[in-house]
């Protein structure tokens, strides 16, 4: 039987650490642990509320709405919690909400 | 003063992924689907309505509101009112018959708040969905999920309140039924009728213009509401707050996501409006209770979770 792998995500801004399953969203991962460090709005790739800059590691993502992660966003490593499927352990900085488009 | 604008006759959401978006639509919310155009748009519709159509999905790379429609009296009724709308200093476009499918030549605007608004008089009816016009028996079989009755209102988030009530009180005929007022006795919230219904179109203060906070379903009874909050469980479906009461309206209600970070609601019961009605007012300092009745304070998500 093969353990689910697991990735370790470092929240530098707030100092904590969560662990997110192989193939689960960041976001939901952070909810199920009751930890609240990335703020949590629409789930949906919507609202911008959950709005994090990934500064290590590598993950895919679902489609998420462009008011909020524009492509400049995007390359520079800007994205939204919500849609993020991490493939490695992550560095990330939350609190981006509202940040004004780089 | 009524103007000739019967009710809420659609919305056109934009959805991330139109195939999420239509199971959520259909097989969580009990929506029919009941056409599609060739630009890739999905109609659909509640079971109680008698037009084809109240909700059309869009897919789109940004999430939100492209246009509430209201339907009216009779076409006369779209002439007259487009030109008191461009007295205001509003321009309009009239739209073709067709541009949406089975519907006539639509008059549209953008409101003061940003919000793109339209009046049609003219679509297709089908009837209520599986249910004979003569000798209607009391529901029809085979509804889905919540089971919604009809698409019956938005409540929508911009800047210029004041600008949008000038536009639906004085020049669509619409009533205030209930406000909110700061302590400076600004409005900041404005709850509008067109109807006996509570609210048919709803606006909070914020500083963007253009925002869609929910599209609303109704349903018929509280216990309607708890199971639906059942499904939102099953389905794993992000829930905003509820089931609970709100203040305004006192309807009881539960606040969802779409799969794209669009707010429905579905909600039963509530108030309702005459013309001779007073506007019902509540203070802004218990904004907490006015919005969610039992916990008497705002989850910060309702006031920043926009599309």
């Amino acid at each position: 039987m093969n353990a689910t792998r697991q990735y370790q995500i470092e929240v530098t801004n707030r100092q904590q650490q969560f662990a997110v399953p192989e193939g689960e969203l960041l976001l939901h991962a952070m909810e199920k642990t009751c930890l609240q460090v990335i703020q949590v709005g629409c789930r949906g790739g919507g609202c911008g509320m959950c709005k994090i800059r990934v500064l290590q590691g590598s993950f895919r993502a679902k489609r998420m709405s462009k008011a909020h992660i524009t492509e400049q966003d995007a390359e520079a490593g800007y994205v939204l919690a919500c849609r993020v499927f991490p493939e490695s352990d992550l560095v990330i900085e939350s609190d981006h909400f509202n940040d004004l488009s780089i | 003063m009524k103007k000739g604008v019967m009710r809420p006759g659609h919305v056109q959401i934009r959805v991330l992924d139109l195939e999420e978006a239509r199971k959520h639509y259909v097989d969580l919310l009990g929506l029919i689907e009941m056409d599609s155009d060739d630009q890739g748009r999905v109609y659909l519709k509640a079971w109680t309505e008698v037009d084809k159509y109240s909700v059309i999905l869009r897919e789109s790379d940004e999430p939100g509101m492209d246009f509430m429609g209201f339907k009216c009296l009779n076409e006369a009724v779209l002439d007259s009112l487009a030109e008191e709308i461009r007295a205001l200093g509003i321009s309009v476009t009239e739209l073709p018959s067709g541009d949406l499918k089975d519907c006539g030549r639509r008059m549209q605007f953008v409101a003061p708040t940003g919000h793109t608004f339209e009046l049609f008089a003219t679509k297709e009816q089908t009837g209520k969905w599986g249910i004979s016009s003569v000798n209607p028996e009391a529901w029809p079989r085979g509804l889905k999920g919540m089971q919604a009755n009809r698409f019956d209102h938005c409540l929508l988030y911009g800047d210029d309140l004041e600008g949008n009530l000038t536009l639906f009180r004085d020049v669509l005929g619409f009533d205030l039924a209930e406000q909110v007022v700061d302590p400076e006795q600004n409005r900041v919230a404005l709850f509008l009728t067109a109807s006996m219904k509570a609210h048919d179109i709803a606006f909070i203060k914020h500083a963007e213009k253009n925002k869609f906070h929910h599209a609303s379903f109704y349903l018929e009874t509280w216990q309607d509401v708890l199971k639906a909050a059942d499904l939102i469980s099953m389905t794993d479906t992000s829930i905003d707050i509820g089931p609970t009461r709100h203040g305004l309206t006192h309807g009881q209600t539960i606040y969802f996501f779409d799969p794209s970070g669009n707010r429905n609601e579905v909600f039963a019961g509530g108030d309702y409006h005459y013309p001779d009605h007073e506007t019902v007012t509540w203070k802004a300092e218990d904004l907490g209770k006015a919005i969610f009745y039992h916990d008497r304070q705002l989850n910060e998500r309702f006031l920043t979770a926009l599309t």
